[in-house]
């Protein structure tokens, strides 16, 4: 491996960083697409300069940007200037229209709104872009309300797979983020099967490329949030990950409590152990130890900030339950910001690299699997989402 | 007849144009023609001023034009004559909200 890219998005534009492998000094190019805000980039495994960037605001709505090249040029797939007014446009690569279609879609009805009652579907925007392990051209978008889109050209034009929301559709609910489908997690061992996570509804498995879906939320419990604490569905689901070498070994971050899977989701328990606070946003796996994990501990659900004003990102060696605190390079006094949960990536060199990006602006790194930790870019607007990438 | 359109900063910047834009508008001018026009021109503008479907204005986005905010009117409705003359352009703007 020759460096790292480090794709991150903020609230107020995208910044491409990148390092050799030492991963000492960095170069910082950005911001792209200055003042709105991009909530995810990642690349593509089949192709590592193939970029995809979900760019949205308020006032505009949703874009998709593709590059080509890692990051240096950007183009809106289907989006270019036509040469005669009347010629039809290309792609519609921001066009995400849920499918109610009598042939392949469901009917759009409601879902929970904060307060109970119900409430119409309506697109918000593209949380998080998930490019397919062996195709460059084939991108799974989740997005607000949540629903799960694909694209098989490149972003061109997006179709939903529609099954998903009959998973009792009509029982989720929003998170204080919004109802987002936030994690989607390829199976490298079975590309008919994905693992999907939104907030607040719980995890879903397909084995069929989208066809079905189920609910994967046997064992988590949320007490103070649902009125039966078991439910099939309605947990707010934060984060999940796998290890690409043992699929059906998931771990999420929840709302409040940190848990694991060994049976691809069927059942689930809770490995908090010794953290600080089992609430957080992120949780990752180390690129090369399959059962060394990440998380961020944060106070609480309205208590935004680290316990303590310390930083610290909490590694266990042992899939959960026994953690340590990593705490070198990272502020130990008066430190309150946040790391949302698209916020935390490792790369896959070795020794693995951890990047976790904050609501104050800075992506910290460590290049010793969270031994020590360094700032790689500071200043920035509150970061949104990080992505890490091993280069060629 | 052509119509002048100013874009918000960053519309014009995702659509790549410096400046005002131009449109041929062969019918009656009307937001509806005027926008029709534009997202032909320009693709990547679909979806950001209006939805793609309902053709609905999205609620951040304002329309002026000779000194009046037109956002409220029908949207086949013929545009002020200044329009039609060039003599003024058609403003596409960005609602004050902050941010």
């Amino acid at each position: 491996m020759s460096g790292v890219r480090v794709l991150v998005g903020t609230r107020k534009g995208a910044f491409v960083l990148t390092s050799d492998g030492k991963r000492q000094q960095w170069d910082v190019n950005g911001p792209y697409f200055g003042g709105w805000e991009l909530y995810h980039l990642k690349g593509s495994p089949a192709d590592p300069n193939r970029l995809y960037a979900s760019q949205s605001s308020s006032w505009f709505g949703q874009i998709i940007q593709r590059s080509d090249d890692g990051g240096k040029t950007w183009e809106t797939p289907g989006g270019e200037r036509m040469p005669d007014p009347y010629d039809p446009p290309v792609g519609m690569s921001n066009n995400f229209m849920y499918d109610t279609s009598s042939e392949t879609g469901k009917p759009l009805t409601t879902h929970q709104w904060y307060d109970g009652t119900q409430h119409p579907w309506e697109f918000k925007r593209v949380w998080h872009l998930e490019p397919s392990l062996t195709d460059p051209d084939t991108v799974y978008a989740g997005v607000e309300d949540a629903a799960l889109f694909r694209s098989t050209n490149g972003g061109q034009s997006w179709q939903e797979l529609p099954a998903l929301r009959s998973a009792k559709g009509h029982l989720w609910q929003p998170g204080a983020g919004g109802m987002c489908l936030h994690t989607i997690l390829l199976d490298p061992s079975d590309p008919q099967r994905i693992f999907i996570a939104i907030s607040a509804a719980g995890t879903f498995r397909t084995e069929d490329g989208g066809r079905t879906w189920r609910p994967v939320n046997r064992g988590l419990k949320s007490q103070m949030e649902l009125p039966d604490p078991n439910a099939e569905v309605g947990h707010c689901v934060h984060c999940i990950a796998m290890h690409p070498s043992r699929p059906n070994v998931l771990f999420m971050q929840k709302h409040w409590d940190v848990m694991r899977s060994d049976d691809g989701g069927d059942s689930w328990h809770e490995i908090s152990g010794n953290l600080p606070s089992d609430f957080g946003f992120p949780i990752a796996v180390h690129a090369h130890e399959p059962e060394t994990i990440y998380v961020v501990p944060i106070k609480s659900d309205s208590e935004h900030y680290p316990p303590e004003g310390k930083l610290r990102v909490y590694r266990s060696r042992t899939g959960g339950n026994e953690w340590e605190a990593l705490t070198k390079g990272l502020p130990q006094q008066n430190c309150y910001l946040n790391v949302l949960r698209d916020a935390m990536a490792v790369d896959s060199l070795d020794p693995c690299g951890i990047y976790v990006g904050t609501s104050g602006g800075q992506v910290y790194a460590s290049a010793d699997s969270g031994n020590h930790w360094t700032p790689i870019v500071r200043d920035l607007p509150p970061v949104l989402s990080v992505e890490a990438q091993a280069l060629p | 007849m052509m119509i002048r359109v100013v874009l918000p900063a960053h519309l014009r910047t995702l659509a790549r144009v410096d400046g005002e834009v131009k449109l041929e508008i062969e019918d009656q001018a009307t937001q509806d023609a005027v926008l029709n026009a534009l997202e032909a021109r320009y693709p990547v503008l679909r979806g950001t001023i209006r939805d793609h479907v309902t053709h609905r204005r999205r609620p951040f986005v304002r329309f002026y034009a000779c000194g009046r905010d037109l956002s409220h009117e029908r949207p086949d409705a013929p545009l002020p004559e200044a329009l039609t003359t060039g003599e003024e352009p058609f403003l596409i703007v960005g609602a004050m909200a902050g941010g």
